[in-house]
């Protein structure tokens, strides 16, 4: 067995009074791609959203349990140095516009007053761009706004600032629903090529975008977490019959 | 019976015809068009006409006393002398110190208003007395500025040693920052909320605190409509007259210090406009004349400046 990198612990969370996450209990297993997969509204963002304590920037959402990442529990860290060592990418691209391709890469950075020297961030900037597989389409137009490129340019090059952080785990929260067949496929053959250096965390709605890239697959219904396993045995022999029912497209 | 159903169908179709017709004619995107031209048309004669008739009622100054004594610093109707440099200078000097004196209130105030996570009663209660501030009378500002502050302006004066006057330049320019916040924070509130809110959670999402989001994100993204904001609140400063009027001290010279009582063009045309007649109002109307073109340039040169910071 892999070593886990994540634990949720009994988690609830809630909006107002409206429960959204019921007792959810998942290992999330490192260097590796694990989906949450589940319906329109079921809590999939809102539990991507707790991991980084994303949802505490936009409404009081109210937590209860433990999340620990390698063993820390998150709420005892700085939400600030959390979201540096958990990345995040978001549905639609969302580059900076006021920014070169080059400034977006390392935004994580200069966002946060940290200094490098030319040499540091030439470096990272070519790292984090060759692998998302972007180096060599924009090599030549680094200084230019990062907004000209193409939807699936955006969304690598956001891969790229997120990875620039050189982050434990990047959460991506349905990262190709805005951008077509051929954009989205070399989104996914990338999120393969990545888990060898880093652990991703993915939602999506798309079952057969989960089958194609997960090692892991979480199900997620009505805010519970009906089964989690490896995807070969989620696909091939669920437990649950909720499970069979969504992965057959009986409901979704 | 066939016939009658071909005959009805022929009718039918005749009145639809008819009716179609009776559309045609009622054009009404023709009607939509010639209406908006007219109105525009409108904007464009009343703005030329109001220009033309500036002119016009300038013309017995400039050809009597000339364009060159504008550069002159004595304003003296008695005798013929009218320079209106002090009052130009006095001009741009207010509404510039007012602008720079409200930047830093209107910014605060505009971030706070547009925080998302913000508390909401005292952020309704913020804007509403912002548009409070906004819709009160000039007349009240100048009412509240002569027996409120100038009282204020003069304990300062006594503590600095100067003459306690408390009207004058320092207290229109007060009065002015507090008038001008409204609108300035007004425009930067409305320019923040329309900063894409994925750009932000990006921000947040790489370990960014509030303040870098803010410093990093949202104020370059909002930058032009912000200065765009100071433009405008600066044309509407340039032109305030009532309150200015009321504590600037109406004195026909260069102000010697930053309490010293001066008039503005507004303040100057206000206090005389009264008494003039002949190439004296003839004078005040061409000062009238500069003044439009002032904030005119100031306008132009805020168009120029959000240009350039598109780029």
């Amino acid at each position: 067995m892999e070593s886990i990198i994540l634990t949720i612990k009994y988690l609830n969370v809630y909006y107002d009074n409206h429960q959204i996450l019921f007792n959810v209990n998942l290992d999330v297993p490192e260097k590796k791609i694990t989906t949450i997969m589940g319906p329109s509204g079921c809590g999939k963002s809102t539990l991507l959203r707790t991991i980084n304590r994303m949802h505490e920037i936009t409404n009081m959402a109210r937590t209860e349990g433990e999340i620990l990442l390698k063993g820390k529990d998150i709420y005892t860290m700085h939400p600030e140095e959390l979201r540096s060592r958990i990345g995040m990418v978001f549905q639609s691209p969302n580059p900076f516009p006021h920014m070169s391709i080059y400034e977006n890469v390392i935004a994580g950075y200069t966002l946060k007053g940290i200094r490098l020297s030319k040499v540091d961030k030439d470096e990272i900037v070519e790292r984090s761009l060759r692998s998302v597989g972007l180096w060599e389409e924009v090599k030549n137009k680094l200084f230019k706004r990062g907004t000209f490129l193409s939807g699936g340019q955006q969304q690598r090059l956001c891969i790229a600032r997120a990875l620039a952080m050189r982050p434990d785990i990047i959460l991506l929260d349905e990262p190709t629903s805005s951008l077509d067949p051929a954009a989205t496929q070399k989104i996914e053959e990338l999120l393969m090529k990545l888990k060898d250096e880093v652990t991703i965390l993915l939602v999506t709605h798309n079952i057969a975008q989960a089958s194609r890239v997960s090692d892991y697959i979480a199900f997620l219904f009505l805010g519970e977490l009906v089964e989690f396993g490896p995807s070969t045995k989620i696909f091939t022999t669920p437990e649950n019959p909720k499970t069979e029912e969504f992965i057959s497209g009986k409901f979704g | 019976m066939e016939n009658l159903k071909a005959l009805i169908q022929r009718q039918s179709g005749n009145i639809i015809y008819r009716f179609a017709s009776i559309k045609k004619l009622l054009n009404f995107d023709k009607i939509l068009k010639i209406s908006l031209f007219i109105s525009a048309a409108l904007v464009l004669g009343i703005v030329l006409g109001f220009v033309v008739t500036l002119c016009v009622a300038s013309f017995d100054f400039l050809k009597s006393v000339g364009f060159s004594s504008l550069l002159k610093d004595t304003w003296n109707p008695l005798t013929d002398e009218f320079g209106a440099s002090p009052f130009i200078f006095t001009t741009i000097l207010v509404s510039s110190l007012s602008l720079l004196l409200s930047i830093p209130f209107s910014l605060s105030i505009a971030i706070s208003l547009s925080d998302k996570k913000g508390n909401k009663l005292l952020q309704s209660f913020l804007n509403t007395s912002l548009d409070l501030m906004a819709a009160v009378p000039s007349v009240i500002y100048g009412f509240w500025a002569l027996f409120t502050l100038s009282p204020l302006v003069r304990l300062l004066q006594t503590k600095l040693g100067f003459a306690p006057m408390g009207v004058g330049l320092f207290t229109a320019v007060i009065v002015l920052t507090i008038m001008i916040i409204p609108f300035s924070a007004g425009i930067s509130r409305e320019v923040i909320k329309l900063v894409p809110q994925e750009l932000e959670e990006a921000g947040y999402s790489l370990g960014a605190t509030r303040y870098e989001v803010i410093r990093s994100i949202i104020l370059p993204q909002a930058k032009s409509g912000i200065i765009a904001g100071f433009i405008l609140s600066m044309g509407r400063s340039l032109g305030e007259t009532m309150a200015v009027t009321m504590v600037i001290g109406n004195f026909n010279a260069f102000p010697k210090n930053i309490f010293s009582p001066a008039n503005t063009i507004s303040s100057l045309i206000a206090n005389q406009f009264n008494e003039a007649s002949g190439l004296h109002q003839s004078a005040l109307i061409f000062l009238g004349l500069i003044l439009l073109v002032i904030t005119l340039l100031v306008n132009l040169a805020g168009a120029f400046i959000l240009k350039g910071s598109r780029r």
